[in-house]
């Protein structure tokens, strides 16, 4: 049952990652980049993104963006805040960028978004609504 | 007819490092520690509760296993995708802060979740993610 050297070294290499993922469920919303990621992994941002991207099937900018975009389509549905403060409450400094993503995962730009979720939910009560319109993770929007 | 949930199976792959976490950070009694041949079978759970309990398991040992499936075991619990569970605490703060500060590692902080819950979530030792939330 003892494992070679190269398994121990195999398993080392998954729970870095793991904490890597950890670290983006945890910090999403603050300034993160694959770069900081990678130097306080102990790896370069390349072998990271590959290794990465093996283990867990997304590169870690994708996973980090995925999460933003998430957290991004709660707070577009409570409705009480513009697409710029969301952009930037979720931790993307580009709206650009962020709008993009945001359209590439759920299918609609964000202000699109927030305009249809309104409209989706008019008359149901809060606590309705928040079940039904649950996020839910890695569904990516599907090809138009 | 009454069933309740007896115990649920959690792998573990270092048996100090599982008590630290569930019965130093968590607070959980050890109700029993079975040893065969260097390997651990350790029961856990709520002070309070003794109709439920955690096994913490040696998945390595599960009869049956071809080396292919025990290797892919161990690296879907060394990537955190093997196995979780929910607990839920009438003090949440509490518990977050008496886990964090035993150095267990934390995945979440308590939040506000746009369904409705407040919960907070970490990593035990072998990779299991730990969900606790707000008990109403």
């Amino acid at each position: 049952m003892a494992r070679s050297p190269a398994a121990e070294e195999r398993l080392r290499e998954l729970v870095t990652l793991r904490r890597v993922r950890d670290r983006i469920d945890r910090e999403y919303h603050q300034p993160l980049n694959v770069e900081a990621l990678a130097r306080d992994a102990g790896m370069s941002a390349g072998h990271l993104s590959r290794r990465f991207k093996a283990a867990f099937g997304e590169s870690p900018y994708s996973y980090l963006m995925t999460r933003r975009i998430e957290r991004a389509m709660a707070l577009l549905r409570r409705g009480d805040t513009s697409v710029t403060d969301v952009c930037f409450e979720v931790g993307c400094s580009s709206l650009g960028t962020f709008s993009t993503r945001f359209a590439e995962l759920v299918g609609v730009p964000p202000s699109v978004y927030k305009q249809r979720h309104a409209e989706a939910t008019r008359g149901i009560p809060p606590c309705l609504a928040k079940q039904v319109t649950r996020p839910i993770r890695n569904r990516e929007a599907r090809a138009a | 007819m009454n069933v309740t949930i007896h115990s649920a199976m959690l792998p573990q792959d270092d048996p100090e490092a599982a008590l630290r976490f569930y019965r130093d950070g968590l607070g959980f009694e050890v109700r029993m520690d079975v040893e065969y041949q260097g390997l651990h079978w350790i029961t856990v759970g709520p002070v309070g509760q003794p109709e439920t309990s955690i096994v913490l398991y040696p998945p390595e040992a599960t009869p049956g296993l071809t080396e292919d499936e025990r290797r892919m075991v161990a690296e879907m619990m060394a990537k955190g995708t093997f196995a979780s569970i929910n607990l839920a605490a009438d003090d949440l703060d509490a518990v977050f802060a008496r886990l964090e500060a035993s150095g267990a590692e934390v995945v979440q902080e308590p939040t506000q979740q746009p369904y409705g819950l407040r919960d907070c979530a970490f990593r035990d030792p072998a990779g299991n993610l730990v969900r606790i939330q707000q008990r109403d």
